[in-house]
Order: structure tokens, then C-alpha cells, then sequence
């Protein structure tokens, strides 16, 4: 069974609904989407090769349980090692996955879980991607946060003790330009240690000025690595460029950023060459730039207003819970982040195995987090979600939480130096 | 045994266990102090520079000296950074200096260090480099200021053990400053064995960290460092791994 993904708005023109119709059902209407379009950086870079050609042979369905076996005993786990962790035939070893997984989680990070919160200030979006909550053919209401507004965001998440935040933006050049990140990145520095964007892939140059403003890690998620597929989900827009979305890390990297943080939606495509595919990227760039810090990310598909079908399809928790502990066995010293689409009862169980950081705190939305966090109803005006949350726990439920399993929560293990 | 004290930068210590500061948590900095008898307690800068209400400064207990780390640093000027904002935290003067330009096995970089150590030293810090075991390296460090020479044992956080125990040996045998044997470290009787080559002492952190019992792991430590300084002290008996020796000399043939 596949997604539904396409739902008509009454509130769409006659024009832009039959855009909207041709964008969908007509791929010689859609731009190519591996031309990158005016403005974008090319660089030179083998990596999208070389993830690329291991994604394009990746045969799961030829290992065996005695290939699995043999993975699970290799003291280092090789690219071959890691895609028969990857395979159907590794389910069946979930548990020792698992137990392995946990002692590589240990040895790394030993028992810290680190805590961070994400801040919406802006969900406007020229994309048209079918399965998001912000595609701009989503009749939503869009929202773009004054200076002021993000201020009060910023210290009333700050008030409630987190040190760590992720700064997000639909992807909207027009309406969230560099500069307008760059100006709340600022004022994030002063509430805030560690700052990271969430934002549309920009050039060396630009992630340079944004690491000057003060963020220092970048998160791009690409979402699908089949590029065909790519094609069929974001049909308009700058992000449906495939290529210059890959080299967004590298970008980043050049640009000065510390760290950076990779992640394909698991659900959108073959969830398993996805997988592989999300790891090698970090593989590749890892051996490329060592002194970069690197993280990943597993989300699925989630339910969005007006479209609340939408599912992650066959990554039920028990593939979600493999992906996992194979990124943590083949790339022991990577952060994992599992966000709140999870549940809580996922989460509580997966940061004792694999993952290193959680979100608490949560809003997709914009510009209510004061309603949010105190409860009460406020005046202004607020931007719709991204997406449905599973786990709402606030940043104080979810500290006790993580110390009550006897693990560490840790605020911040960073400077900007 | 009473009057052998471990002397870094002219500070007098007790106690040759060091807390590193990988994996903190309260109870691991507790077990330490009470069980291990660390004199000595490893903080990473960047893990203290939070506002959060359970600052690790907090909990590390009066009469025990600070050793402020670099981790997070990719080369020497950002350590040098980091090791004034030590000092502007409350920290002291010590500080442990580890720099990686690798983010996968976190091996310090020693060029970047031999840099950061001359200027730290030169600015009156008590600086202890964290490096891998290269002589060459270590007589520069010695150079530049060092109080002491910290060569790893094997990867950190891989409990290991001596990898690198031939290495080490070079550095005891030929550096004048107090040789402390830091990360890879995974069992006492490796502790043991470090102590018993002559090393000044051991520091250690996810051997404790990922024990099963910490207090019954902490004790088990400082019995085994312990037990390394004496034999080293005492002078270890005949080695006869490099062959038995003949009852008859050798060379007894030789009239004049």
C-alpha cells in the first residue's frame, strides 16, 4: 500500500490548482531535478559517488543468518558487515543487535543522554513536497516571527532550563532570508550554548556568515537518497534540486560549521537503501573531514493537518529499532537523535540502546511556545505545525525520566570556540 | 612508601588515580573520591560551561584539584581559549591539554599540542599534555613547559589496555617528568601493570564508568595502582621472559 499524499485545498485558485494537478501527474511539466537552478554552489566532491554506488548495489535480500552471525562477531564493522546488519535476515537478531549496540553506545558516550529543543520561527515554503505539513499548496496558517517574537520564544524555552537549541525555518528564501537566520542566530547565542540550524541547504559562503552569527552545527535531512523517487515527492521548488541538497554538509563543513547532521524520512522510499545510504554519507564525509562532528537522525513519515493518513508505511518500531542499532554498530562514534515523532515508550527504550540525544519540549508550530510551555492562552497570532508529535513531554518530565533509567541527561557538552 | 608523593608542577599528591572526565556523573565522581581515592578530578570545559542547576563544579569536593580539559579543541589556539576560560571559571591553574583533529577515534594531535603547551606554560598554567607516546614529541612537551607527559594506552574508552605499552616504556625510561599513563585503561590488573613499568600515575574513566559495581570497581582500582608503585618501587625480581638463565655462567671460562 502506498501514501495518499495529494489533497486539494477549496481555498486554491482555478490557476494553482491546475498547476498543482499538472505538477502531479505530468513528470515532463516538472523542472529536472538534478539541474541545479541559478545560484547554487557546485563543488567538486566524490562522495555522491561513492554513496551512491554502494546504494545502487545493495542486494539486502541475498544474506543470510550465518552472514548476520558473522557481522555481529567482527570487532570492527565493515560497509559489508553493516548492510547485512541492514538486511531482513538480521531481524531475528534484533536482541543481540541490540545488546551490541548498547556497548558501543557506552563506550562512546557512556551513560549521558544529551537534551535539546527545536524553534519553528518561520513556516512560509516554496517547496511543494507532497508529504509536508508546510508544502506551499497546504492551506495553513503561515507565520514568520519578528525579532521581538523570537526573543520571547528564546527566553521563555530558556527559562524552562534548556541550553541546547535546533533553529528551524520552512524553506523560503524570499520569506526567511540568510539574513533573517543569521539575526536570530545572534540573538540565540545570547540565551542559549549551543545553536543549530535546521534551515534550506545555502552556499559555503552563507553557512560561513551563519557560523559567524553563532551556529555551529548544521542539520540538513535528505529526505530520500533515491533520486528517482526524489523526484516523484518534491515536485516544485528549490529543494527539489537532488544534488546540491546532498552537498549541503560538505557545504556546511567548508563553511566552518563544528558538526552536522544527516537523515532520510524513512517511509518516503526503500527504507533499508535509505538507511544505508544516511550512514555511508556520514561514512564518506567522516573520512573526508575527521575533525567534523557528526550525528543522525531516523525520523518517519507523521500525520499532517489536512492529510492525516499519512504513515510510515513497513518501518514499524521493530525496523525503526534495526536501522538504529546498525548505525550504531557500523558508526560507533556518531550522535543519534530521535526526535518526537517517536513515542515516548520508543524513546525511553531506544536512548538506553543506541540514541544520544532527544528533544523535549516540543512545538512544531510557530510562535507558541509561551502557550505551551505555561498553559495559558495567549494573544498572538500562531504559525500551524509541521507535523503531528507523538511525545510531548516538557524538558522537566523529560530529565526525570532519563535519570529515573538510571542514565545522565546532560544540558550542554559544548563550546563555541 | 609514606614520603613517595606524586609531584606535578610542585603540587603534592597523595594519590596516583586520576579521574578522567569522559563519562561523568555524580556517583562515578563520588566513587572516585571515596573509594579510589582520587586526589585529582578531570573536568571537560565544555561540559561545565552550562548554567544548569547540577553544575559538575558543584559536586567535586572540597581539597580535590581541578584539572580542567581542553576536549573540544581541533588545535592549539582554541585549546589556549579554552584553558583561559578555565581559569576565568574558578578552575586553577592546572589544566590537561587535549586537542583532536579526529572525531572518530578522538587520537590528540601532538603537533597542535607541543604549540598550546608552550604557550599555556609560558602564561604560569601547570600544563598536562595528553599525546600519543612518541618520544620525540614527549622531549619536546618537556621543552615547551610540561609538568607532565600523559601518552595514551590505547584508544580512549576502548579499555584495551597497553597497546602502546612499548611506547610508554621509551617515555618512563627516558622523560624526567612524572609519566601518566591516560586513556584505554580497562582493567586494574592493567593499571597495575602500567605502574609496575614505572609510570607516575593512571587516570582512567570508563573502566569505572561502565563497571558494574563503581564503588566495588573504584577500590578495585586503587588497590591495583597501589600494588604497581610497590613492586616498581621494590625493583622487580629477575624478568625471565627474556630466557632462563644458566647455572653455570656464561662467561666463567674467562681467566683475566
Amino acid at each position: 500500500m502506498e501514501n495518499q499524499f495529494f489533497v486539494d485545498s477549496e481555498h486554491l485558485s482555478p490557476e494553482a490548482l491546475e498547476k498543482k494537478h499538472r505538477l502531479e501527474n505530468e513528470p515532463s511539466f516538472r523542472k529536472n531535478h538534478m539541474e541545479y537552478m541559478s545560484g547554487m554552489e557546485i563543488i567538486e566532491s566524490d562522495v555522491c559517488k561513492n554513496v551512491m554506488a554502494q546504494m545502487n548495489s545493495y542486494d539486502y535480500s541475498k544474506y543470510t543468518a550465518e552472514d548476520v552471525k558473522a557481522a555481529l562477531e567482527h570487532t570492527t564493522c565493515t560497509i559489508e558487515d553493516f548492510k547485512e546488519l541492514l538486511s531482513p535476515a538480521a531481524e531475528p537478531f534484533l536482541e543481540q543487535m541490540a545488546e551490541r549496540a548498547r556497548l558501543e553506545t557506552s563506550k562512546h558516550f557512556g551513560n549521558t543522554v544529551y537534551l535539546f529543543t527545536p524553534l519553528y520561527i518561520a513556516n512560509y515554503c516554496e517547496n511543494y513536497c507532497v508529504y509536508c505539513g508546510f508544502n506551499c499548496y497546504n492551506h495553513i496558517k503561515r507565520m514568520k516571527l519578528s525579532m521581538e517574537q523570537i526573543e520571547k520564544e528564546m527566553k521563555v524555552i530558556a527559562d524552562s532550563g534548556m541550553e541546547e537549541i535546533l533553529i528551524l525555518t520552512g524553506e523560503s528564501r524570499a520569506q526567511s532570508n540568510v539574513e533573517y537566520i543569521g539575526e536570530a542566530c545572534k540573538l540565540a547565542r545570547k540565551y542559549f550554548r549551543m545553536v543549530g540550524l535546521e534551515i534550506y541547504p545555502v552556499n559555503t559562503d552563507e553557512y560561513k556568515y551563519l557560523h559567524e552569527c553563532g551556529a555551529d552545527y548544521v542539520t540538513v535531512f535528505q529526505e530520500t537518497y533515491d533520486a528517482d523517487k526524489y523526484e516523484q515527492l518534491h515536485l516544485l521548488g528549490h529543494k527539489r534540486v537532488w544534488p546540491y541538497r546532498f552537498d549541503a554538509q560538505e557545504r556546511a563543513l567548508r563553511g566552518g560549521m563544528r558538526g552536522v547532521a544527516f537523515s532520510a524520512l524513512l517511509g518516503l522510499s526503500d527504507f533499508r537503501k535509505d538507511a544505508l545510504a544516511s550512514a555511508l554519507h556520514v561514512y564518506y564525509l567522516q573520512r573526508k573531514y575527521p575533525h567534523a562532528e557528526m550525528s543522525l537522525s531516523c525520523p518517519r513519515l507523521r500525520p499532517i493537518i489536512n492529510n492525516d493518513k499519512i504513515n510510515p508505511l513497513d518501518v514499524h518500531e521493530k525496523q525503526l529499532c534495526q536501522v538504529l542499532c546498525a548505525y550504531r554498530i557500523f558508526l560507533p562514534y556518531v550522535g543519534i537523535t530521535v526526535s518526537s515523532r517517536e513515542s515516548a515508550e520508543f524513546r525511553n527504550g531506544i536512548v538506553k540502546i543506541a540514541a544520544t540525544k532527544v528533544s523535549a519540549g516540543v512545538s512544531t508550530g510557530i510562535g507558541d511556545h509561551e502557550s505551551k510551555y505555561s498553559g495559558k492562552e495567549t494573544d498572538g497570532v500562531q504559525g500551524d505545525e509541521q507535523f503531528e508529535i507523538d511525545d510531548n513531554r516538557s524538558l522537566d518530565k523529560m530529565y526525570q525520566d532519563i535519570a529515573d533509567e538510571g542514565l545522565q541527561p546532560v544540558l550542554n557538552d559544548y563550546l563555541y570556540v | 612508601m609514606n614520603n613517595d608523593k606524586l609531584i606535578i608542577g610542585g603540587h603534592e599528591f597523595n594519590s596516583r588515580f586520576i579521574l578522567g572526565s569522559g563519562k561523568y556523573s555524580m556517583k562515578l565522581i563520588e566513587a572516585a573520591v571515596k573509594d579510589a581515592g582520587a586526589e585529582i578530578i578531570t573536568l571537560a570545559v565544555r561540559r561545565a560551561n552550562t548554567k544548569e542547576q547540577e553544575s559538575i563544579l558543584d559536586y567535586i569536593p572540597k581539597g580535590i584539584t581541578l584539572l580542567p580539559n581542553t576536549s573540544g579543541a581541533r588545535n592549539a589556539e582554541e585549546a589556549v581559549r579554552i584553558a583561559r576560560l578555565a581559569r576565568e571559571l574558578g578552575c586553577g591553574d592546572f589544566v590537561k591539554i587535549e586537542i583532536m583533529r579526529d572525531s572518530k577515534y578522538l587520537l590528540p594531535d601532538n603537533q597542535e599540542t607541543i604549540k598550546a603547551t608552550d604557550i599555556l606554560a609560558n602564561e604560569g598554567f601547570v600544563v598536562m599534555p595528553y599525546m600519543y607516546p612518541d618520544l620525540n614529541v614527549a622531549r619536546d612537551l618537556v621543552n615547551a613547559g610540561a609538568a607532565s607527559v600523559m601518552p595514551l594506552a590505547s584508544p580512549i574508552g576502548s579499555n584495551k589496555g597497553l597497546a602502546t605499552k612499548d611506547f610508554v616504556q621509551i617515555l618512563i625510561d627516558e622523560i624526567d617528568l612524572p609519566i601518566i599513563v591516560d586513556a584505554g585503561i580497562g582493567r586494574p590488573s592493567q593499571a597495575c601493570e602500567a605502574m609496575e613499568m614505572g609510570a607516575a600515575a593512571i587516570m582512567a574513566n570508563t573502566a569505572l564508568a561502565t563497571a558494574g559495581d563503581l564503588p566495588v570497581m573504584a577500590s578495585a582500582f586503587k588497590n591495583a595502582i597501589e600494588a604497581g608503585r610497590r613492586a616498581y618501587l621494590a625493583g622487580l625480581g629477575r624478568v625471565l621472559t627474556r630466557g632462563a638463565s644458566a647455572s653455570d655462567p656464561l662467561t666463567g671460562f674467562l681467566r683475566d
